[in-house]
């Protein structure tokens, strides 16, 4: 496994991908290194699965090169990739029982029945599906359908297994359960995997790196947990939820914090570090949702005027079990929402129509990419189209 | 179950009315033929029967009383399973071929179907004199079966492409993808998948050959198919036999049907019996 050509790397470099007038990708490039998890996540559409499609070669670059191992694998037979792909609808051949369904990838390459067979039940084992070998696929269960062609992609020992949705066709028990099982599978087989989805929670739950994407291009490459705690921009922030995005027009800057005002009147201290913004300059910055605190005004008092605070009335209440979700209406602003221990919550109950303050410290908001200044470099993963 | 019957629309009766008017003049007329075929050797073409035989089925096979009904029966069967394998290969082909849009592709598709709105006669007509003009002799394995094939083939096509509509391209993705060639991928996915409806081709390819009048009859040459010599009988026989003539064209239609029936239920019965083969072993 140490031979450069057996390396998961993949490098998607400079890639254009058009579809007669429409550009699906739009000069895209990405490293994932070898052995990692990564997922593509972003809304249908945003072409997540067209850079699939290109690494398992379904697909062609219009331009740009696509890498895996270091070795340029544009023109070449799926086969000769050393990739493997899952389909989101796992396309298990209906007429085939699951052993040979499993076992279609080697009597294509000539491998007699016994060979094949033999090899096949190892690796139907390993999914914990012997019972079921002679079974067609109709008379599985999604979950262990998702497991036969799991094994089918996995028995010609690929160096990149490509997963395009695939827990999208089971229910939410299962998806859960199987996302845990994904990334335990990776760990032990060590390959890369590249996982495409439009859930946030599951790529944050099983990948090294996600990678979200919107119309072509990538908005942010990182680390799962960077991207829900430090989003680089408002798209990030509120696609993979989790934060609220505030916004405001600079009013003062000194050491390291400006004074913004937003549209409601409210205002806010935004840490800028080195940055100098303008005055004037328009700030945007996200809190996470589980920063803020949340109390109760009494009727017919005006809401206080300080920093990093907003008044408004609760629009809904979700309790989630470990936290209760509230989602707050306010004035000229978009959705707002604090999620509150359940001991907190339950300690001082709030009702829907109650008039609230939220707070939070300074130190939690984290400024995001979308003004006029913080130019940080982009990390050599990403490289953000500049239309748009 | 009364409040449930007082409860129906008046369109459920409007439609059973219909229904029960179109299974009359469907079967009504063609019952009678049946049971008139059965006619004594002295009985005529009406009622009353005048005792019961199986004379006029008899006299279907001696050819100088009714015409070449066993040689035209024959050629028909023929020339229908040639029909058939032609249609066949072709629309799997060509539905196929469809899949990738290709310059033209729009009306290489039109100029195929439009031979559905052309008068089948005229169709007929136009190769014979093609066929006339060329020097060449008009007869039913040639011209006869080119004249049926602009009728069958477009038929097919459009079958093909409703099946191929519903047919997930990522199943021949993950074949090419585990490694396999085009001819592995056509051979043991896309044609094994696609089987029942590749068997609907076929059958209506046969039918709609061994039916096929219009377009046969200016192309068939100097020997008739069973249709047409059906059509010259009903003008100059006039004998109970036609009734025979009827009950067993219907009978071999009704074969035809049940073999592809049975055939597309066996298919789907193997993989059911592997499944639950299958669930037994594992119950164990």
């Amino acid at each position: 496994m140490a031979e450069s050509n057996r390396s998961g790397e993949v490098e998607v470099l400079g890639v254009t991908k058009r579809f007669g007038e429409t550009v699906a990708i739009q000069d895209l490039s990405l490293t994932i290194p070898h052995g990692s998890y990564c997922c593509l996540l972003g809304p249908s559409g945003c072409g997540k699965t067209t850079i699939l499609r290109m690494i398992a070669g379904h697909e062609t670059p219009t331009t740009g090169d696509v890498r895996i191992g270091g070795e340029s694998v544009i023109g070449l037979p799926q086969v000769r990739r050393g990739t493997a792909m899952m389909f989101q609808s796992y396309a298990l051949f209906p007429h085939r029982s699951v052993l040979d369904n499993v076992a279609f990838a080697l009597k294509m390459r000539g491998a007699g029945l016994a060979e094949r067979h033999a090899k096949a039940r190892e690796l139907i084992t390993k999914v914990q599906l012997e019972k079921f070998a002679d079974r067609l696929p109709a008379q599985l269960s999604g979950g262990q359908q998702q497991r036969v062609a799991l094994a089918r992609a996995l028995i010609t020992n690929p160096r990149v297994l490509l997963l395009d949705e695939p827990l999208s066709a089971l229910d939410e028990y299962l998806r859960l359960r199987m996302r845990g099982e994904l990334r335990r599978v990776q760990k032990e087989l060590g390959i890369t995997f590249i996982h495409v989805t439009h859930t946030q929670l599951e790529a944050i739950a099983v990948a090294d790196t996600v990678v979200v994407m919107a119309h072509g291009h990538i908005e942010q490459a990182a680390s799962a947990r960077d991207i829900f705690i430090a989003p680089r921009n408002a798209y990030v922030a509120r696609f993979v939820g989790g934060q609220n995005v505030l916004s405001g027009t600079v009013e003062s800057a000194m050491n390291g914090t400006a004074a913004v005002a937003a549209e409601n009147g409210a205002r806010f201290a935004f840490p800028v570090g080195d940055v100098r913004p303008l005055r004037g300059s328009k700030l945007w910055g996200s809190i996470r949702r589980d920063r803020i605190a949340l109390e109760k005004m009494p009727p017919g008092s005006k809401p206080p005027g300080g920093l990093n605070t907003v008044a408004g009335e609760v629009h809904t209440i979700e309790n989630q079990g470990s936290y209760v979700k509230v989602t707050l209406d306010l004035p000229h602003n978009e959705e707002f929402v604090a999620h509150l221990l359940d001991e907190t919550f339950f300690a001082n109950p709030l009702d829907i129509g109650d008039r609230v303050v939220a707070r939070w410290s300074a130190s939690d908001i984290k400024l995001l990419d979308d003004g006029p200044v913080a130019h940080e470099p982009a990390p050599a993963a990403t490289a953000v189209a500049t239309a748009g | 179950m009364q409040s449930a019957d007082s409860r129906r629309p008046w369109t459920f009766y409007a439609y059973a009315a219909f229904f029960t008017l179109f299974v009359l003049f469907l079967y009504g007329p063609m019952t009678v033929i049946y049971i008139l075929s059965f006619q004594g050797p002295s009985g005529g073409m009406t009622f009353p029967m005048n005792g019961v035989s199986l004379h006029w089925f008899d006299a279907l096979f001696s050819q100088s009383r009714v015409g070449d009904i066993a040689g035209s029966f024959t050629r028909s069967i023929g020339l229908a399973a040639v029909v058939a394998v032609v249609t066949v290969v072709v629309s799997v082909v060509a539905g196929l071929g469809f899949r990738r849009r290709f310059r033209g592709s729009v009306f290489a598709f039109y100029l195929a179907i439009a031979s559905l709105i052309m008068p089948g006669l005229f169709v007929g007509l136009g190769i014979a004199l093609t066929f006339r003009l060329l020097g060449l002799q008009t007869d039913w394995l040639t011209s006869g079966l080119g004249a049926q094939l602009t009728w069958t083939l477009p038929f097919g096509l459009l079958i093909m492409f409703a099946v191929l509509g519903r047919f997930n391209r990522s199943y021949e993705e993950a074949a090419t993808d585990l490694g396999a060639t085009s001819w592995q991928r056509l051979r043991e996915v896309t044609l094994p998948m696609l089987l029942p409806g590749i068997i609907g081709v076929a059958l209506f390819g046969f039918t709609l050959s061994y039916d096929e009048l219009a377009r046969t009859s200016l192309t068939a040459g100097s020997k008739n198919t069973l249709p047409l010599e059906i059509w010259a009988m009903t003008t100059n026989v006039t004998s109970p036999a036609l009734y025979a003539v009827g009950a067993v064209t219907t009978v071999v239609s009704f074969v035809v049907i049940i073999l592809a029936l049975t055939s597309i239920a066996a298919i789907q019965r193997r993989r059911a019996l592997g499944a639950r083969r299958a669930t037994l072993t594992s119950t164990e």
